[in-house]
């Protein structure tokens, strides 16, 4: 009986020494408010569009933000023109064949010049960009907040949640797309603002 | 009337779903669509139309008249 006891007590002891482990965001949006706007600014046109067909998983502990690591996905068929011949050649295989490389992905792999204030973090995170069938490590600024039991107002489940906003630019030639052809119609560089909020329901 | 001044005064067309540009919570600027009632100027116009009509209409319908009172003393 003693015995037990004791081993109890260890569990519970060794349970409260050991680091909590980070929550799991889940960033597929019932809302569907979390998108990616995206801007090609050409001498003869600009180009803007969204994309809303986002998912992914990304473990974050508030305590330790630096440690973020995780895979955010864009649908690459949810990206969207306003001029429906446009969002057609984009989708085409002249550009970004959608049917063949479905997926525009980033994956974390490290976090440095990591700066916390209150529940915002700053950090330049570096990953794999994949695009185009194309992957390429990238560094990228990114702001990130954590909203603590905030999960309760927006869908009625308890809960946190994490907003991630980042602005990077990307070269389209670096991904294999039309390098060098039509810059003037559709710039090399694409801009890219990611503002998408995840969920980790308790 | 008070019921359209009530939920907004739209002075648009009725509607059934709202699009707001913000979410409130995260702050992000997104699409967001929200199922939600707005009574425009058709609904108001219509219910006007129709108090108007039932005004006129109790002006034709014949008042009840209350009977002499005959004493019969």
């Amino acid at each position: 009986m003693k015995n037990k006891f004791l081993c109890a007590l260890l569990f519970t002891c060794l349970g409260a020494a050991a680091p909590a482990a980070p929550a799991e965001f889940d960033f597929k949006d019932p809302k569907g408010v979390n998108n990616v706007v995206f801007k090609t600014d050409a001498p003869l046109e600009s180009i803007n569009g969204t994309a809303t067909g986002i998912s992914g998983r990304v473990p974050f502990d508030p305590d330790n933000p630096g440690a973020v690591k995780g895979k955010i996905i864009v649908q690459a068929s949810s990206l969207h023109l306003g001029n429906p011949m446009q969002k057609e050649h984009l989708h085409s295989d002249k550009w970004l064949d959608v049917a063949k490389y479905p997926e525009i992905t980033f994956e974390v792999e490290s976090a440095k010049n990591v700066k916390t204030q209150a529940n915002v973090t700053t950090a330049d995170v570096t990953g794999k960009f994949g695009l185009h069938g194309v992957t390429k490590t990238i560094t990228v600024p990114v702001q990130m907040t954590f909203l603590k039991d905030k999960l309760k107002a927006r869908t009625g489940k308890d809960g946190d949640l994490l907003v991630i906003r980042a602005s990077f630019k990307i070269k389209r030639g670096d991904f294999g797309i039309n390098p060098g052809q039509m810059e003037e119609k559709v710039s090399d560089d694409i801009e890219l603002n990611l503002s998408i909020a995840g969920a980790a329901p308790r | 009337m008070a019921g359209w001044l009530a939920l907004g005064a739209n002075r648009g067309w009725t509607k059934t779903t709202v699009t707001r540009q913000k979410d409130p919570v995260t702050d992000i600027d997104g699409p967001v669509v929200e199922k939600k009632f707005v009574p425009g100027i058709d609904l108001l116009a219509v219910c006007l139309t129709g108090a108007l009509a039932l005004f006129v209409v109790s002006l034709f319908v014949s008042r009840t008249k209350n009977k002499p009172v005959t004493s019969s003393s």
